[in-house]
């Protein structure tokens, strides 16, 4: 292996519009970051070193959605100096909690929040990365977990396909022993159609799935919903529920447009 | 089970002189416990851990504990979870492999599950579950290769049957023939009685099983016990919440691959797996290789795998059940029908844990009695997704 690979191969971890959660899910890796720069070479990470070395980079991660024309002409940039290319987190797969803009009037946002609203140059949509580049896998979650980025990278270091599975919550919430609860309790929770990867962290606290992984492989979220409304949920707060941070995930953008909000539209 | 003259009377004490003996024998006693509001395998040391005074309500998509207005240990129905959990449980390490200055060296991963280490004795599992727990050592132990790792948590387990009591409204045991009372596969069989006296009526089902019965302090039972453990019995069997006819069943899914049933189903079923994992006779596993950074050190395990996700039909270029239509028809057809020529048994033991645990609570006896009620045979035969026989062929 050492004589295939005399280098170590590089590593850029990119933002775009996030709030850095995933970045520092990296840098939380502890006890295996010493390990990890063994393994690579950290070659552009602007929240943990200023230090820089010039592309084209081996691996990059990209955390972030698209926002602004500033942005949307970078990530092409990213992607041509990028051997491979791996989004990270909600914001980088599905446009985040940001892309609620998706669904509204992004000047009215504007005007409501920002003194002077003119000096804000945005675009009218958060769209994923692989909306504008190819991407070569993307991890999903708000935050990515920490043993599954570690996975990936692990897996582009060997060369093989990362151990990452697209089954519902549901599926590692029963692995993990736990005891349903929307069956046990009637607690609302989106596990059924969402992305396994956190270990179905919520309801081994008695909390339903937020959804916070986005859309399972297969989902059916028409009949989730109708269990949901089932169990006592308004339809507004199931539109709420699916407008969280996957809402322009296309099968999360669905279902809550099936369902009127509080204002009394379906948008 | 027939001979009457063997059966004995257990009161309270003798049951917790069974917990103990089992215990000084050094088998990790296991039993139904209450844990985040409904009953599942727990660790037992007194007959205090047992869900006395605990019934459940159990219809399909919902599960609710209830206050028994008796003081019954085992007066619920099936486990949420099922003993499959401890059998065969979820995550298992197969191996584990380090590099060497030379190559590589090879260990054998640890057998033990999350409640502890084997033998277990298992106290208070059901006819259903028994069947299931039968069913598993055909497919995992009697075949070419056998499960080395379930058929050493399985050898030298003490199963402790009690018959049924109390069946819930997703119960259809009588159905298929596995309950509510076992009639084999057990080492001690107990029927709990709530009369004046709280007591268990107990029959060995083994060698074994007469060892432990033997060496507590057991008196014969009085043939009015005897009556009245058969009344318990007979009263679960009228209690059953849902039937499935499972006449010619075979034929019947077989005939109706292309039933517009499986475009209803499809609609409601979330392809989320619960019922997959929640059945104490699913067997599909999946293998995770995990590595570290450096690449020193592999990890080979097997974890619980679903017939519901579009990896685990997976094959170069997609996936060949690519719909839930697919999924639900071959999780069904391959639990009720091909099992059968596959394995000799039915799939599918009554316990109702597909039904109750289905969040949408969709009911395979519903499913059943509506492609019954309605044949559309297929006009020309066509071949069914087939299932390859050896381990993978989906559980």
């Amino acid at each position: 292996m050492t004589t295939v690979e005399a280098r170590r191969p590089t590593l850029a971890v990119w933002k775009f519009a996030s709030c850095d959660g995933c970045q520092l899910t990296l840098l939380n890796c502890e006890d295996e970051l010493l390990e990890l720069a063994g393994r690579v070479d950290i070659a552009y990470f602007p929240e943990a070193t200023r230090a820089v070395v010039e592309g084209p980079y081996d691996l990059s991660l990209v955390e972030g959605s698209v926002t602004t024309a500033g942005d949307a002409a970078r990530i092409q940039q990213v992607r041509a100096s990028s051997r491979r290319l791996v989004t990270i987190g909600a914001c980088a797969t599905a446009g985040g909690i940001q892309a609620l803009r998706n669904f509204a009037d992004v000047a009215e946002f504007r005007a409501v929040v920002y003194a002077r609203p003119e000096y804000v140059d945005t675009l009218a949509t958060s769209t994923p990365i692989s909306a504008h580049v190819p991407v070569d896998f993307e991890l999903r979650g708000c935050p990515i977990d920490r043993a599954q980025l570690l996975e990936v990278i692990a897996a582009f270091v060997q060369r093989r396909r990362p151990r990452v599975t697209a089954e519902s919550v549901c599926v590692e919430c029963k692995r993990r022993g736990n005891v349903c609860v929307t069956v046990a309790h009637g607690t609302p929770c989106l596990g059924p159609v969402t992305h396994a990867g956190c270990g179905a962290l919520c309801p081994s606290y008695d909390r339903g799935c937020y959804g916070c992984f986005g859309p399972a492989d297969t989902t059916n979220t028409g009949s989730l919903s109708g269990r949901l409304v089932e169990l006592g949920m308004p339809e507004r707060d199931v539109h709420r529920v699916f407008r969280t941070f996957n809402a322009a995930a296309p099968a999360f953008a669905a279902e809550s447009e099936r369902h009127p909000s509080a204002a009394g539209g379906a948008r | 089970m027939t001979d009457v003259e063997s059966a004995v009377a257990l009161d309270l004490a003798g049951l917790q002189a069974l917990v103990d003996l089992l215990a000084a024998e050094g088998y990790t006693v296991l039993g139904p416990t209450v844990r985040a509001g409904a009953v599942v395998p727990g660790r037992v040391t007194t007959v205090d851990d047992l869900p006395r005074g605990w019934g459940d309500t159990q219809e399909p998509g919902s599960y609710r504990l209830r206050r028994r207005d008796d003081e019954a240990l085992f007066g619920y129905a099936a486990d949420a979870i099922s003993w499959k959990s401890v059998l065969f449980p979820s995550r298992e390490l197969m191996w584990s492999g380090t590099r060497t200055a030379d190559g590589f060296s090879i260990t054998a991963g640890e057998g033990s599950g999350g409640l502890g280490d084997p033998p277990y004795a298992i106290l208070g599992i059901r006819a259903c579950d028994l069947h299931a727990v039968a069913i598993h050592d055909r497919v995992l132990q009697e075949r070419a290769l056998p499960d080395v790792h379930y058929a050493a948590r399985r050898k030298d387990a003490f199963l402790v049957t009690v018959s049924c009591s109390d069946p819930s409204g997703t119960c259809f045991c009588v159905s298929m023939g596995t309950g509510p009372r076992a009639e084999s596969g057990f080492d001690l069989a107990l029927t709990e009685l709530l009369g004046d006296e709280h007591t268990f009526l107990a029959r060995a089902g083994s060698e074994r099983g007469r060892t432990v019965l033997d060496r507590l302090g057991s008196r014969p039972a009085a043939d009015g016990e005897v009556v009245a453990a058969d009344e318990v019995v007979e009263r679960s069997t009228r209690r059953m919440g849902r039937t499935m006819d499972t006449t010619d069943i075979r034929t019947l899914l077989y005939d109706n691959a292309d039933h517009p049933r499986w475009d209803d189903v499809a609609s409601r079923c979330l392809s989320c797996g619960n019922c997959t994992m929640v059945c104490p006779t699913c067997f599909c596993t999946s293998a995770e290789d995990h590595t570290s950074l450096a690449g020193d050190t592999a990890e080979h395990w097997r974890v619980w795998d679903s017939c519901f996700t579009s990896d685990f039909s997976y094959l170069h270029g997609g996936s060949v059940r690519s719909s839930t239509k697919s999924r639900y028809r071959q999780w069904m057809t391959h639990k009720l029908a091909s099992w059968i020529d596959q394995f000799g048994t039915s799939g599918c033991v009554g316990c109702g844990r597909c039904l109750t645990w289905c969040p949408v609570g969709i009911d395979i006896t519903e499913e059943v009695a509506a492609i019954r009620a309605d044949p559309r045979p297929t006009a020309e035969q066509t071949p069914i997704e087939q299932t390859p026989i050896e381990q993978g062929g989906g559980g």
